[in-house]
């Protein structure tokens, strides 16, 4: 999946995560990451973040998410809202 | 077991904290809704967020129910394609007709038989609210085999027909017993229309109780905070229970002695008050009330 146009999915609001994509003209994936849980989680987050873009074959990004709490699902689902949002 | 109805909870399908939550509130049902609570620019979001908690999230012995948008929208095939194939107990369908059910049910045949699942096994709970979904419920219930229930949605009912919605309901009073007496009929479960003042408790258990002395078998609910309310009033009393019980025992005393009709505290009983005794008793087992 390519990201052609910046895109954005999720809120500020508790439990969720705000996402915004960019095209990564170096290449690769890039992530930006926020957390209110950063000591505890920070690590999950990401791993959570690249496993969703692996799957959905998306290889040149960066991500910058700001989190609110967000359950994994939560994560996943905005991250994919978000690269649909960018085809 | 034949499952409660009593209550069915409506959570924004857009909104992960209740996503998360709405197994534990305490109501029969949810409907995870991808309609009027979610806004237009995020119907793609609230498909997919609704889809995850799905997979996801453990709700347990609650049934859970999708509120999809119209099908004569743009976001109703994707919203049915991407949903079904993750089995909720059941679809809602908004201001449906029995033409537009029998489509979906052709939809969800070949979903099932794609994804392994039982053919059948996805429920369907129409929504009527129209004129029109309303002079034809009986058709829309026999429309196809997965229709369980019947949601009677009293506020775009009363926009279709031109008339103010008001709390005390006179003006579904019509609809109400079109659809609880076809439900009946048709033996599905009848929801009403939930009570959209969130801190009016009284107001909603009367409204409650007007629509239980008409044969609705739940209610839909916007709050959480409605839940109790509207249970207490689906709960048999101690008394109901009482008398219910002795029914019975005279019943299996009557039988004993080969009467075929007896009577209890002076009135007759016969076979309608034993049903309704039966209920009764089966209902109280179900809420561990006996």
């Amino acid at each position: 999946m390519e990201i052609n146009k910046p895109a954005k999915a999720g809120t500020m609001e508790s439990n969720d995560i705000y996402v915004m994509i960019l095209p990564n003209p170096k290449g690769g994936i890039e992530i930006n990451l926020q957390s209110i849980v950063m000591k505890q989680f920070g690590q999950e987050i990401e791993k959570v973040i690249i496993e969703t873009l692996v799957e959905l074959g998306v290889k040149d990004i960066i991500v910058n998410a700001q989190d609110k709490g967000a359950l994994n699902y939560t994560i996943k689902a905005r991250i994919e809202t978000a690269t649909k949002r960018a085809e | 077991m034949k499952r409660l109805r009593r209550t069915m909870l409506f959570m924004p399908g857009n909104n992960p904290g209740m996503l998360q939550n709405a197994g534990i509130l305490g109501a029969d049902s949810i409907i995870l809704d991808l309609e009027d609570a979610v806004s237009l620019t995020e119907k793609d979001s609230a498909r997919i967020l609704v889809r995850e908690a799905i997979k996801t999230v453990d709700y347990s012995n609650v049934e859970l129910v999708v509120r999809v948008n119209p099908i004569t929208s743009e976001f109703a095939l994707k919203d049915i394609d991407v949903i079904a194939r993750v089995k909720p107990d059941a679809l809602m369908i908004p201001k449906a007709t029995e033409e537009e059910l029998k489509t979906i049910d052709e939809m969800l045949i070949n979903i099932e038989r794609e994804e392994g699942f039982d053919v059948g096994s996805i429920k369907l709970i129409p929504i009527v609210e129209t004129a029109y979904g309303l002079q034809n419920v009986y058709n829309i219930i026999k429309s196809c085999h997965r229709i369980v229930a019947i949601l009677l949605g009293g506020e775009d009912l009363t926009s279709d027909l031109g008339i103010k919605r008001t709390k005390e309901g006179e003006e579904i009073f019509y609809a109400r017993n079109q659809v609880s007496i076809a439900c009946r009929a048709m033996k599905v479960d009848s929801i009403d229309t939930p009570f959209t003042d969130t801190s009016d408790f009284e107001g909603l258990a009367k409204d409650t109780m007007k629509a239980k002395s008409l044969g609705f078998t739940g209610k839909a609910a916007i709050s959480p905070k409605h839940i109790d309310t509207i249970h207490s009033v689906y709960a048999p009393t101690v008394v109901e229970i009482k008398h219910a019980k002795r029914v019975l025992a005279a019943m299996e005393e009557a039988e004993s002695e080969g009467k075929g009709v007896f009577s209890l505290d002076g009135k007759m009983v016969d076979a309608p008050v034993i049903n309704r005794a039966k209920n009764t008793v089966e209902l109280a087992k179900l809420l561990g009330l006996i």
